[in-house]
């Protein structure tokens, strides 16, 4: 029964389930250039889920993020590109902090103005989506042009195999940055006061106040993370496919957004960890990942994202409403 | 006294804009007292509570504490002084464990950076034992019982180093043992050195638990002293000003052959309701009393057509009454008002006259449009006959006081020509004032417009004081009826409480 309870644990459940039925109609599921593969593409959406994770733990949404993912992005490709720079940590501090910084912009309108977060993140999305093309550009940074830098992090393998036919396959080194990242967030989610405050925010903001919360203060920890999180993974996808497209991330917002509720946080707020988020953002990949080994076209990824996304948030739904009788 | 008093007002005035909310109010509270501070709804108690917890600055006089005078006490010295308010709400994390709940509050006040989780998780352990209470550290606050969250609250306040712990209507979401488990805790908590307000409207509470109490009437203290003073009739002659009713409703004579309003015989509800017979008169405001699950609620509902599984004979006016919906019973000339009017009988967030026409649609709205000038004015004309204090018929009934809303219910059934009126706890949550008026309301009614009223309830006295016939009810039959001078507060009493016994055996 206590097994049970705990959500992680049934989302694990459900994450093999599927796996050993994905395994059997398709074996090649199985391949370890899949799983690599998979686990490759697990680790921008999954940096976004972080971030995501954090603000529906506060009770909060967010449509924005791809947007500074995508604004983070091409101003440090093509700044790069103009200044024909070719470091690594510099890039990607700015576009982290970029990120952070249309974070705040967020946290300040939502914090001062007692604004509906959905409302305003869809604003300042199509704002900076908008900014980046009037000002910056719409022409794609191809691969020739990628400052040689970022594609040698996005090639950096940990592993490296051999297949049979003499090709080589790998483990990208993203994985590791992926799972430090996720065990920050979880340690600063569980073991600091800051961390609790935004599971108190989320549970009654008011509540949170009256104790004697900064919630200003919550509340721009909460929004500038999910930011910083979305400009790093944005670059991090631009080296790791060798192209920084000013349209990219387009609907991305809703596979997050999925993995996050499949992963058991709360549309309600008070409710998530990172381990249900991690689980959920597996399950995601994996499930668009068989989609396409299943040779099924990807128009229907849309119908069935769309689809999980329903599923999980009326499943937690229902457990949220159960657990308040 | 050695010692001065834990917290002395002298004085405090505060007024909000125009209005006097605290008039020159002085109370002490002595070091592990139990004082109770009654009065009814805008009496000024939140205003000198939040003035004790430094949310509000008086506009004159001074607050001493420990006989040091606090000037600009505002909500951190005062938790710092050890005063703490727990609010009807409580203000818990729902989505927390109890363990986190109760140590957040003390590693803020530490300006903790990280959470110790082993220390949290013993000084709560230590907490609740000093409490002499057992819960589930890792259990989810949503999970708990009302009681439960309280006990979490009140150990939440203690573990902040409470000296005084204010709080706020406590017994309101309470059973009686639940009731019965916080007044020992209190009583553990003076033991301890901790002084309570508590801040209430039921006297049977006041009476039981506090030392000392204060009235407030109007923002003006009107009585004060110790409890041994003070009984019911006394509490409640401070709080409204004025002696309430407390005598009996005589029903005006009538023709034993006449026929009557509400003719059951041999009506059955499912499994629940068994073979019960009665008839009321018009004019007759009659009781029903009985414990909860004795089926009085069913027998309400199966009456204004909420239960299909009905056997026996039902007549109103002589009419047969065999309703399949609501709409056949409000036609019949039924009305029921509920016992939850928030969630059963109410459009909150409508106005009083989209409330008051909605239970006679077809009157106001005969064909597709709704007929304004008729609404307005009819709802003009029950918003006067009922005394429903409002700036007018447009504002949203979730405005409204408790006693108001009630009014907007019951009014609103006398729109549809209702010529039997059923009752369920009507006056549940609604303070003293309000209470004696909707009853001197219903009153008129059946004396002036001949409806007949079953009222349910659990308050004895109420039905003692209110009805001219009460019947007793259990396990789904009647079992008594009391009239005239047998019909007593005690006689129900005993009655029910005999019941119980058999329960129990």
């Amino acid at each position: 029964m206590k097994l049970f309870s705990n959500t992680d644990v049934v989302i694990a459940l459900i994450l093999v389930a599927a796996m050993v039925f994905i395994g059997l109609i398709n074996p090649a599921f199985w391949q370890l250039p899949n799983i690599f593969s998979l686990l490759k593409s697990n680790v921008v959406i999954g940096l976004m889920a972080l971030g995501v994770l954090l603000i529906m733990i506060s009770g909060g949404i967010d449509v924005s993020f791809t947007a500074f993912a995508v604004a983070a992005m091409y101003l440090v490709v093509r700044t790069m590109v103009a200044l024909d720079f070719d470091g690594v940590i510099i890039p990607f501090l700015c576009a982290t902090a970029i990120g952070a910084l249309l974070g705040l912009m967020n946290a300040g309108i939502i914090h001062k103005f007692h604004m509906i977060p959905l409302i305003v993140t869809l604003g300042t999305a199509s704002v900076v989506r908008g900014l980046v093309l009037g000002l910056v550009g719409t022409s794609n940074v191809n691969i020739n042009q990628m400052p040689e830098a970022l594609i040698e992090v996005g090639r950096a393998n940990i592993v490296t195999l051999e297949r049979a036919n003499g090709t080589t396959f790998g483990l990208s080194a993203m994985i590791v940055v992926y799972i430090v990242i996720a065990i920050s967030i979880h340690l600063i989610l569980t073991r600091t006061m800051i961390g609790r405050s935004v599971y108190a925010y989320g549970a009654d903001p008011e509540a949170a106040k009256r104790v004697g919360f900064k919630t200003g203060r919550t509340m721009i920890f909460v929004y500038c993370t999910a930011g910083a999180l979305a400009g790093f993974a944005g670059l991090l996808h631009s080296s790791m496919i060798w192209l920084a497209n000013p349209r990219d991330f387009v609907g991305l917002e809703l596979d997050v957004i999925a993995a996050v509720v499949l992963g058991g946080a709360s549309i309600f707020g008070g409710r998530g960890t990172v381990m249900g988020t991690v689980l959920g953002v597996f399950i995601l990949v994996m499930i668009q990942n068989s989609l396409i080994l299943m040779g099924i076209d990807t128009t229907w990824q849309r119908v069935v994202v769309g689809g999980m996304l329903i599923c999980a948030v009326a499943v937690t739904a229902l457990r949220d409403r159960r657990a308040l009788v | 006294m050695a010692f001065p008093p834990l917290i002395e007002l002298r004085g405090i005035s505060k007024r909000f804009g125009g209005v006097r909310a605290l008039d020159n109010v002085s109370m002490t509270i002595d070091r592990a007292q139990i004082r109770c501070l009654a009065g009814e709804n805008g009496s000024g108690k939140s205003t000198l509570i939040k003035i004790m917890s430094g949310v509000y600055q008086p506009d004159a006089g001074e607050i001493l504490i420990d006989g040091k005078a606090m000037d600009q006490l505002d909500p951190a010295i005062s938790i710092g002084q050890g005063v703490q308010v727990i609010y009807q709400d409580l203000s818990l994390f729902p989505t927390l464990k109890v363990v986190e709940n109760l140590f957040l509050n003390t590693f803020l006040r530490e300006r903790q950076k990280i959470v110790n989780w082993r220390r949290g998780r013993e000084m709560a352990r230590e907490v609740l034992d000093r409490l002499d209470v057992d819960l589930d550290l890792d259990a989810t606050v949503e999970t708990l019982p009302a009681a439960g969250r309280q006990i979490v609250a009140i150990a939440r306040a203690v573990l902040a180093e409470a000296r005084l712990i204010i709080m706020d209507e406590p017994t309101t979401a309470l059973t009686g043992r639940e009731v019965a488990r916080l007044f020992r805790i209190v009583r553990d908590l003076q033991q301890q050195g901790i002084a309570i307000l508590f801040v209430s409207h039921k006297m049977r509470e006041m009476l039981e638990i506090s030392e000392a109490l204060t009235v407030f009437r109007n923002g003006r203290k009107v009585a004060e002293g110790p409890i041994g003073e003070f009984d019911e009739r006394a509490i409640t002659r401070a709080m409204t000003g004025r002696d309430l009713n407390t005598g009996h409703f005589t029903a005006p004579a009538f023709d034993p052959q006449a026929t009557p309003r509400l003719l059951l015989e041999g009506v059955s509800v499912g499994d629940s309701v068994h073979d019960v017979s009665l008839r009321l008169m018009p004019g007759e405001v009659v009781g029903l009393s009985g414990l909860i699950g004795a089926g009085r609620t069913r027998l309400a509902k199966a009456i204004f057509g909420l239960r299909q599984d009905v056997t026996g004979r039902m007549e109103v006016d002589g009419r047969p009454l065999a309703p399949a919906s609501v709409s056949d019973a409000i036609r019949a000339g039924v009305a029921y008002v509920p016992e939850d009017r928030l969630s059963e009988g109410l459009f909150l967030n409508r106005s009083i006259r989209d409330n008051a026409i909605s239970a006679a649609m077809d009157r106001y709205a005969p064909r597709l449009w709704l007929n304004h000038m008729r609404a307005r004015s009819e709802t003009g004309k029950m918003f006067r006959d009922m005394q429903i204090a409002a700036p007018g018929t447009e504002v949203p009934v979730s405005t409204l006081s408790g006693g108001n809303q009630q009014r907007v219910v019951i009014g609103r059934w006398l729109m549809t020509d209702a010529r039997l009126l059923i009752l369920n706890g009507p006056t549940v949550g609604v303070d003293v004032g309000s209470k004696e008026q909707i009853h001197s309301i219903i009153h008129g009614l059946a004396h002036d417009k001949g409806l007949a009223v079953l009222m349910i309830s659990d308050d004895l006295p109420e039905l003692a004081a209110n009805c001219n016939r009460v019947f007793t009810m259990e396990d789904g039959r009647l079992t008594g009826e009391f009239s005239g001078d047998a019909l007593t507060e005690e006689a129900l009493e005993t009655a029910l409480a005999s019941v119980t016994r058999k329960e129990t055996a």
